[in-house]
């Protein structure tokens, strides 16, 4: 008798199952199917990634407090991928295939964009990324359109983080504080390889010549050997390409007193909680920003900061107002498309035209080599540059928006210049 | 300057793996007890001093005192909660025990690092340091706080050789390293040892985890590093014994030192794992052990 008794509660699972599964249908029409389901997936325990679920919801939340798009709600279901591209790609399957969402937003992570984009296209899911920047992800889709149209990339590409970054080294560090001689310092990762090979390039054009250059394995703690290194070298300032680490070689970097200025990406500095994780060690570092606490880059940023940090305690990372505005021009793609249909999302996904709080979001057409990137540019998104200054984030460039002029911590030797 | 240079950082770095290592063999030495929460337990004593400075506006003493406390909360919560019971049950053959406080410190120590990621996110954390400035030493610009560190690691280390060689307590502790069966004999109770080793555990790992936490910063990730290098460094000095594993931290801290400063930061720690690898070829016992 004993054997039998599993087969037969499988058995009635299976008969309660399907009459559950009845109800949700005759009941789904009036209120379930009505939403727009967006996932979420990110790195909800690091300082970059927090802000992904939290500026989602905080977008979710203004579209429906005005009525939603045609009268459906936005509802966001978020997952928690520890940083993990394995944990990533089981959240994107059961986001699909459980939890029937209709779009996904995931991640800042390269490695992890990289590794649901042949999911996006197996799933046929429509797909952002707020905060990845490896050129290889719009680069996939303009290798194999058909395929991977699913994917969009909604932060820049490594390729233009550089071009940023030396279009505002050019005023700041070269004619402002005439530097010669910089030494490149990025971690081992897939987002920096491409944005090495812009540094390389675009630093001497701009008149920094680059007189070391040093990659390291981002699980490195100790990073006195690397600084010191640097330091042998004698240059003016060191450009940095730093995402999985931050707090470590920032806190080092002030105890050691190392008398050299930090300029570039440093994604977790982007964060308000960073000034607090290293005990304002932050003091004087510069750091690229597609926008900022204070920087009316667009009408919106300002607002959305400010709500941001009254909902949840702190300014969002950069990856916060990407994902925010990712929200709004889906929910605006999803009006245009008049439809959640997958391929007619994608189409008017392409015909995107939004001004949001990083800048106005074009995406990058099908024969363009970094196909559904966002278009970087003059009228579109520049980039800033920021410097944390008396334990906040202000604004330095571009000079429309600049709040303040450099100021640098005292055993910095550029500030003497 | 780079000799002084390697010789300055790799002393520092060799004295916190020492301090690191020290009670992780002392309490394999007493109680035959592989202890792989020791990552853990260092971890949240530094995110428990960085917790209380930023996020209680507590002053950094305090804030540092408050993180060796909870080390020393954590190594008696380690203690009741998963080794004892597991010693102490009669359904695990006796033969099976190690294995199984293997596996129960391992999970418990998961069980720690998820949930500081959970509550803390799994970034790093620095814990603000007592000395801050720097000064030159041999043309060297060295932080007062690396100094700081390696003076403390040795005083505590200093104290740690006076209570065992010295007192009564310690020589007791001493004694059941050697023979617990004798101590019992002389009319020791044999637990209460195993609290007095697991409360100079909790201390020396507190003090441990907290001074990383002012040199170089730790998140949740350094658990399972830290505890392999305390592993490595006590595996590579000797099982169970303490000058063993003091030398052992020195040659691996100057070891990974010198990679990183001659080779390149991103092998650091591979020449000191070959060598354990050599060591354990020729001279399985580690380097001071006793078997």
């Amino acid at each position: 008798m004993r054997k039998t008794s599993p087969l037969r509660s499988f058995a009635l699972q299976q008969f309660v199952g399907v009459a559950a599964l009845g109800l949700v249908a005759t009941a789904g029409p009036a209120s379930a199917a009505d939403a727009i389901k967006i996932g979420v997936i990110a790195e909800a325990q690091a300082i970059a990634g927090a802000s992904i679920p939290q500026a989602a919801q905080l977008a979710a939340d203004e579209i429906n407090a005005k009525g939603g798009v045609d009268g459906r709600k936005i509802e966001i279901v978020s997952y928690d991928n520890h940083s993990s591209s394995a944990d990533s790609v089981r959240a994107f399957q059961r986001a699909v295939n459980e939890d029937k969402v209709n779009v996904v937003i995931a991640s800042y992570i390269s490695e992890v964009v990289l590794a649901l984009e042949p999911w996006a296209s197996r799933l046929k899911t429509p797909f952002v990324t707020p905060g990845a920047a490896s050129n290889e992800i719009s680069k996939s889709v303009h290798a194999d359109y058909e395929k991977n149209k699913y994917t969009f990339h909604g932060y820049l590409t490594s390729a233009a983080l550089a071009l940023s970054i030396c279009d505002a080294a050019k005023d700041l560090l070269v004619d402002q504080k005439h530097m010669k001689t910089a030494v490149i310092m990025s971690e081992d990762a897939a987002w920096t390889k491409p944005l090495d090979v812009g540094y390389e390039e675009c630093l001497p054009k701009i008149g920094l010549k680059v007189v070391d250059h040093i990659r390291f394995s981002p699980d490195t703690t100790d990073f006195t050997p690397i600084f010191n290194k640097i330091e042998g070298a004698k240059p003016d300032v060191i450009i940095t390409g730093i995402s999985h680490v931050g707090v470590q070689p920032t806190v080092q970097w002030k105890n050691q007193q190392v008398p050299i200025p930090m300029f570039g990406i440093s994604s977790q500095a982007t964060n308000e909680t960073f000034g607090k994780d290293t005990n304002d060690a932050a003091e004087g570092v510069l750091y690229q920003g597609v926008s900022g606490p204070n920087v009316a880059v667009t009408p919106k940023s300002v607002p959305f900061a400010d709500d941001f940090r009254k909902k949840y305690g702190n300014y969002p990372s950069y990856a916060g107002y990407t994902a925010y505005d990712e929200v709004y021009y889906i929910a605006d793609a999803v009006k245009r498309a008049g439809s959640t249909d997958a391929d007619k999302l994608v189409a008017a996904l392409e015909k995107t035209d939004w001004e949001g709080t990083i800048g106005r979001v074009q995406f990058y057409g099908k024969d363009d080599p970094f196909t559904h990137s966002i278009k970087y540019g003059k009228g579109l998104i520049t980039g800033l540059m920021l410097q944390w200054q008396s334990g906040k984030q202000v604004s330095v460039w571009p000079k429309d928006v600049a709040k303040s002029e450099l100021k640098f911590p005292s055993f910095i030797k550029a500030s003497t210049n | 300057m780079r000799p002084f240079q390697i010789l300055i950082d790799g002393f520092a770095i060799s004295a916190l793996y020492a301090l690191g290592a020290t009670g992780f063999t002392l309490i394999f030495g007493v109680s035959g007890v592989l202890n792989l929460s020791h990552g853990a337990i260092m971890v949240a004593a530094a995110v428990a001093a960085w917790a209380a400075a930023s996020v209680l506006h507590m002053d950094t003493y305090s804030g540092a005192l408050v993180g060796v406390v909870v080390a020393l909360l954590m190594a008696f919560a380690t203690y009741f909660a998963v080794v004892k019971p597991i010693q102490n049950s009669r359904r695990i053959p006796n033969e099976e025990k190690e294995i199984f406080v293997l596996t129960g410190t391992l999970l418990w120590g998961i069980m720690i690092q998820e949930l500081i990621a959970y509550f803390f996110t799994n970034n790093a954390k620095t814990v603000l340091p007592i000395v801050e400035g720097v000064v030159e030493i041999l043309g060297v610009r060295t932080p007062r706080n690396e100094i700081f560190t390696a003076i403390v690691c040795c005083l505590v280390i200093g104290l740690l050789w006076l209570l065992v060689n010295r007192t009564r307590t310690g020589k007791a502790v001493l004694a059941a390293s050697m023979n617990p069966r004798g101590v019992t004999l002389l009319g020791l109770e044999l637990t209460q040892i195993y609290v007095v080793v697991w409360g100079i555990y909790g201390i020396l790992a507190g003090i441990a985890g907290v001074l990383l936490g002012m040199f170089l910063g730790v998140s949740s990730y350094s658990v399972g590093p830290l505890t392999a290098s305390a592993f490595s460094i006590v595996v590579l000095g000797g099982l169970g014994s303490v000058s063993g594993s003091l030398i052992a931290a020195f040659v691996v801290g100057y070891l990974e030192t010198l990679t990183a400063y001659l080779v390149s930061p991103a092998y650091r720690t591979i020449p000191a794992l070959l060598l354990l690898v050599f060591v354990m070829y020729i001279r399985p016992q580690g380097l001071l052990g006793r078997r």
